[in-house]
């Protein structure tokens, strides 16, 4: 299935979908050095964001969110892509300063947890895989 | 989105790997907010200069642009940074956070941001007139400009200011554009009773928390059109600037008789009254701690003028103060004070004037226990960054705080 939608930062990737409903914040909510979200009761508290496709519905929290993406890319433990259904300027911001493929405007509820998927952020699509 | 031939030119690289980065951050931004275009803007205030808050991932980004052959195009001025450029020590400063601190103002400084370390640039250089287009960043100074001078411009996270101040532009749209800055909400506000109580920088920031709280609540963060108020002081607007922005996330007002863009406008039919009571309620909510537990006194979020540091110099003189007083302001206020005389009288007494810092951004979280104070931003964040209770009381009942046991 391919599902089309807007892109906020080129690039293409493949990689394992890591899904949530809830929004993140990256500053506060993810540990920068490992990548694992901290956010005490989100919905993926505990798991680690690295090489994952990261799907969640919007960004939250401090502007300062935009630099936590540039060091978890630096600490080699960044999404490989990011899919939002509305990008807001922090996470889009700190895509495009960490140069991390981020598409938005995707039915979240489209995309299975765990499934594999390919990115064209280049086309503003998503595929999946299986 | 269009893009001039020059702005394409920027987004494909030739102008440099740090303009291409700005000029991306730009058309995402104005993506996301459907923009039609970019629009040049005459000074822009860049935020995210503490260590506190950047941390090395913002060192490390700032190094990248400025090896990116990053360059500013138009007036930019910085926000406060996390300590005193000179006076950190006797501030009680980590070596190790002063020498980060001191290399990311440098890194600014290289790129051609002149370093005020000020949250009001309209008080030290940066002072942008009615109707141009700005690119600020610092919420409180984000509403002043918009409120009290006229100027246009959104509320800019730090990489977005950057990037306007490399490029010279911001996308056009919300608070750019006149139909966005029409007020969508009437509040009509009840004086208080006592001259004294009105005009002062308390009254004035219970009002903004009060004002703010409303807004917040409504779906549509509508622009608030403010009736009632006779007279207001240069201070008592920008408590109330940096009050509705933390507590109602406004970046634009209007007051009748008072800012120049109201008279434009008709108050909308949907109206809100705002009693004496509702601000007294607002200013008690923001104090729960007494004189006891009271460890930590501090004036100048945003940062002292030059007035408010005279009327402190005359409360202070010849007396000691018994708690850490902290008085924050720009370096050029703190070099003014010094040629009045005025230092020389607050320092006397024991106050420390912390220069370039602020409470909100200084790395202070489990060093006190209570913070006495006259601001309603300093309140929030003293709660929720720093864990700290407040006080909030008028400017000078804080400094009687101070020399009280």
């Amino acid at each position: 299935m391919i599902i089309s939608g807007r892109t906020i930062y080129p690039g293409i990737v493949e990689g394992k979908a890591l899904v949530t409903s809830m929004g993140i914040s990256f500053f506060g909510g993810v540990d920068p050095e490992t990548g694992e979200i901290v956010e005490k009761g989100h919905t993926l508290e505990g798991q680690c964001i690295a090489g994952k496709i990261l799907v969640f519905p919007t960004g939250k929290g401090s502007t300062v969110g935009s630099y936590t993406l540039h060091r978890l890319k630096a600490n080699g433990v960044s999404p490989a892509a990011i899919i939002n259904q509305t990008c807001e300027p922090i996470t889009a911001v700190g895509c495009i300063i960490a140069e991390i493929p981020c598409i938005d405007k995707i039915p979240l509820e489209a995309i299975p947890q765990g499934c594999y998927l390919k990115i064209d952020a280049n086309k503003a699509i998503v595929e999946i895989l299986g | 989105m269009h893009l001039t031939t020059e702005e394409r030119a920027m987004l494909e690289g030739k102008s440099g790997k740090a303009v291409q980065k700005a000029m991306q951050i730009l058309v995402a931004l104005g993506t996301i907010y459907e923009a039609d275009g970019m629009i040049p803007v005459s000074s822009v205030q860049v935020a995210g200069v503490s260590y506190d808050n950047l941390g090395d991932a913002g060192i490390q980004f700032l190094g990248d642009m400025l090896a990116g052959g990053a360059s500013t195009h138009v007036l930019t001025t910085l926000n406060p940074a996390g300590m005193d450029i000179e006076n950190w020590q006797t501030l009680g400063m980590a070596a190790e956070f002063a020498q980060k601190q001191m290399q990311v103002i440098d890194t600014f400084k290289r790129i051609g941001i002149i370093p005020t370390c000020t949250c009001t640039p309209y008080f030290c250089g940066n002072l942008p007139g009615y109707g141009q287009h700005i690119a600020w960043a610092e919420s409180s100074a984000v509403c002043f400009a918009n409120s009290v001078i006229g100027a246009r411009t959104n509320r800019e996270g730090g990489p977005g200011a950057l990037a306007a101040a490399l490029t010279g532009r911001t996308p056009c749209f919300g608070f750019h554009l006149i139909q966005n800055r029409k007020p969508g909400i009437t509040f009509d506000i009840e004086r208080p009773k006592s001259p004294e109580t009105a005009d002062t920088t308390h009254w004035f920031g219970a009002l903004g928390k009060t004002i703010g709280q409303h807004i917040e609540s409504m779906s549509d963060n509508p622009v608030p059109y403010i009736r009632g108020i006779e007279s207001a002081s240069i201070e008592g607007l920008k408590s109330l600037c940096a009050s509705l922005a933390t507590y109602g996330g406004c970046a634009l007002f209007h007051m009748e008789g008072i800012t120049p863009e109201a008279i434009q406008f008709s108050p909308p039919q949907v109206t809100i009254r705002i009693s004496t009571e509702m601000v007294e309620a607002a200013s008690d909510s923001m104090t729960d701690a007494d004189s006891s537990d009271v460890d930590f006194v501090s004036l100048g979020c945003p940062h002292l003028s030059i007035r408010e540091i005279a009327r402190l110099a005359q409360l202070l003189n010849g007396q000691q103060v018994k708690k850490e007083f902290w008085i924050t302001t720009s370096r050029q206020i703190k070099q003014l004070a010094d040629q009045a005389g005025y230092r020389r009288v607050i320092e006397d007494s024991g106050a420390k004037i912390a220069a370039d810092t602020c409470c909100v951004v200084a790395p202070i979280k489990g060093r006190f226990n209570a913070m006495a104070t006259d601001s309603a931003k300093a309140c929030f964040y003293a709660r929720s960054k720093h864990r700290m209770k407040t006080m909030f009381r008028t400017f000078d009942e804080v400094v009687l705080e101070a020399l009280k046991g």
